[in-house]
């Protein structure tokens, strides 16, 4: 069963499409990551599934309610960590989350017995009763996580959860992810990190201007891209990026650090061009790894592709 | 339950209310400035127009409180929320925008009604002697949804910074005080001069209050009820019809 069905989602800011003819499918139990590069749509896209702001055209189904003309049924079934909502800062933790009690219509107890139980998992609860304007960043996006998920939602969209955190705060909120998950919460994931993508999500979808163009499983999309390889090479001594971008069958050169990473259809020709190329500038080779595709370079080959 | 049902969204409405009262509203500052500003306008007028008695010049004080405090804050709150990212989250929840709308009004109303009590306090304090209490209730409950509404219809611009709606408020503030019958009898004003006080509600709420105070009144005091009620209400669907179209304009 699909928890969410968007069907040619459309929305313009003036002259600008941000989202164009947009349709994906979420199932129930999964975690969905959205991946996209900056402005490419991601947060307009989850702004108009969580109903916050509506679609010009097109259709969103979320919870099995129509978000536009049934958003309050939907959003009691669904919880939002949005990438720029913030908690009230002048209030205490306890009366966000008791703020947050009353407008999803919980009983005080119940409010308050889920409050306790989240503050206490998020490691809050000794500073329940301190304002907010008090609180970390991660503490904070803690708490707006724990906000998002007191009425035990069925659903959760998360907008760049882990974005600028401590490792720490990460961690933390990746386990709850996944025993939430395990738990039977379905998770719509926006965020830029591709190896937490990577990590937590069953299927990806990426999102390119406003379109969508890729909607796999992390592993599907790196086998799809797998004719792309890249090796790692280190030399003794500086050699010119350019030289090494024209040697034959490398399609791309970049600095990493001390190493350079190039990318290229056939990693045994370069190999043999790279040691070649070594004896006749006299530099040595310290380090030469070759590296699997990772979930970025999907991402990165992808929207490549799909950029005007 | 109905998440979506009245019952539950005036429960969640009634929720912003507590917040706002809690955020905004019961801050020393805000209580302080609440008294203050009518207090002033009223003494400025006092000194400088001695012919007029206490018995007239009061109940202008009592309209100007519930003026500018049922409109003190809440053209601003919508934009302090949206700057501050709280906007997005109230967006998300379960609530409708008229809700949101009407949680607002609910906190500017009660404080509204708070600070103007002192006045009233103020004016018998003084030596006047209220007449028609059931009227002067019923007035100020009437007067401070329809003030309430009027802060927000100032808040419908989707601007983010608070400086904008509270620079419009004082620009209509302050001339409604002056074309109200407030520190000038409407029974001095030129033709143009009552036609114009005819269009703003402080007008007939300070005529009520008057009545309510000495028994005078300028327009019959059904008329008063009446024209209060009818601006009450279409100034409250306005700004909900408004809102729910600029605030996603504003996230």
């Amino acid at each position: 069963m699909n928890i969410i069905q968007a069907d040619n989602l459309k929305k313009s800011y003036g002259p600008v499409a941000a989202v164009n003819d947009v349709s994906l499918a979420v199932r129930e139990g999964e975690i969905f990551g959205f991946l996209g590069p900056n402005g490419a749509g991601k947060t307009t896209i989850t702004r108009m599934l969580t109903g916050v702001i509506p679609p010009d055209a097109g259709t969103a189904m979320v919870l099995g309610h129509d978000i536009r003309t049934a958003a309050v049924q939907a959003k009691q079934g669904f919880g939002v960590v949005p990438e720029s909502a913030n908690a009230y800062t002048d209030l205490t933790a306890w009366q966000n989350l008791m703020l947050m009690g009353e407008l999803y219509g919980l009983a005080r107890a119940r409010a308050a017995r889920r409050a306790s139980e989240l503050l206490t998992t998020l490691g809050l609860l000794e500073r329940k009763d301190q304002k907010v304007q008090a609180y970390s960043k991660g503490m904070k996006q803690r708490l707006i996580l724990a906000m998002g998920l007191l009425h035990e939602p069925r659903l959760l969209f998360l907008d760049e959860p882990t974005s600028g955190l401590d490792v720490q705060s990460t961690q933390m909120i990746l386990a709850m992810l996944r025993d939430m998950n395990r738990d039977g919460t379905t998770i719509f994931l926006t965020t830029h990190n591709m190896e937490e993508a990577n990590r937590l999500c069953h299927r990806v979808a990426i999102i390119r201007s406003g379109s969508l163009i890729a909607v796999d499983a992390p592993e599907k999309l790196k086998m799809a891209i797998e004719s792309v390889h890249r090796i790692e090479v280190s030399f003794d001594r500086e050699v010119a990026g350019d030289a090494l971008a024209a040697l034959p069958g490398v399609t791309g050169v970049e600095r990493i650090g001390d190493k350079w990473q190039l990318t290229a259809e056939k990693q045994d020709a370069v190999i043999q061009f790279l040691v070649a190329f070594s004896q006749q500038n006299q530099a040595a080779i310290v380090t030469l790894n070759t590296l699997a595709p990772s979930l970025d370079d999907a991402f990165l080959r992808l929207t490549q592709e799909a950029s005007p | 339950m109905n998440p979506a049902g009245l019952p539950e969204q005036v429960r969640r409405a009634w929720a912003i209310a507590k917040k706002d009262i809690r955020l905004y509203y019961a801050k020393k500052s805000v209580l302080i400035f609440g008294v203050l500003m009518p207090v002033f306008l009223f003494l400025a007028f006092f000194t400088g127009s001695r012919q007029l008695p206490l018995a007239f010049l009061i109940p202008g004080l009592v309209g100007v409180t519930l003026l500018f405090t049922a409109t003190a804050l809440s053209p601003a709150i919508f934009s302090w929320e949206g700057r501050h990212g709280t906007l997005e989250r109230l967006a998300s929840c379960p609530i409708t925008i008229e809700a949101i709308v009407l949680g607002d009004m609910i906190a500017s109303i009660l404080f509204g009604i708070g600070i103007t009590t002192i006045t009233i306090f103020i004016g018998l304090a003084l030596g006047l002697s209220l007449l028609h209490w059931i009227t002067m209730i019923a007035s100020i409950l009437l007067a401070s949804c329809c003030f309430s509404a009027i802060g927000m219809l100032l808040a419908v611009p989707p601007t983010n910074e608070p400086s904008t709606p509270m620079m419009l408020s004082l620009l209509i503030k302050f001339p409604l005080v002056f074309i109200s019958g407030v520190f000038v009898p409407l029974e001095q004003l030129p033709s143009w001069g009552l036609a114009l006080s005819a269009c703003s509600p402080l007008t007939y709420f300070t005529d009520l209050v008057r009545y309510s105070f000495t028994g005078e009144h300028f327009f019959p005091v059904v008329v008063d009820i009446a024209i209060l009620g009818v601006f009450t209400l279409v100034f409250t669907a306005g700004t909900m019809y408004l809102h729910k179209r600029t605030m996603p304009k504003r996230i």
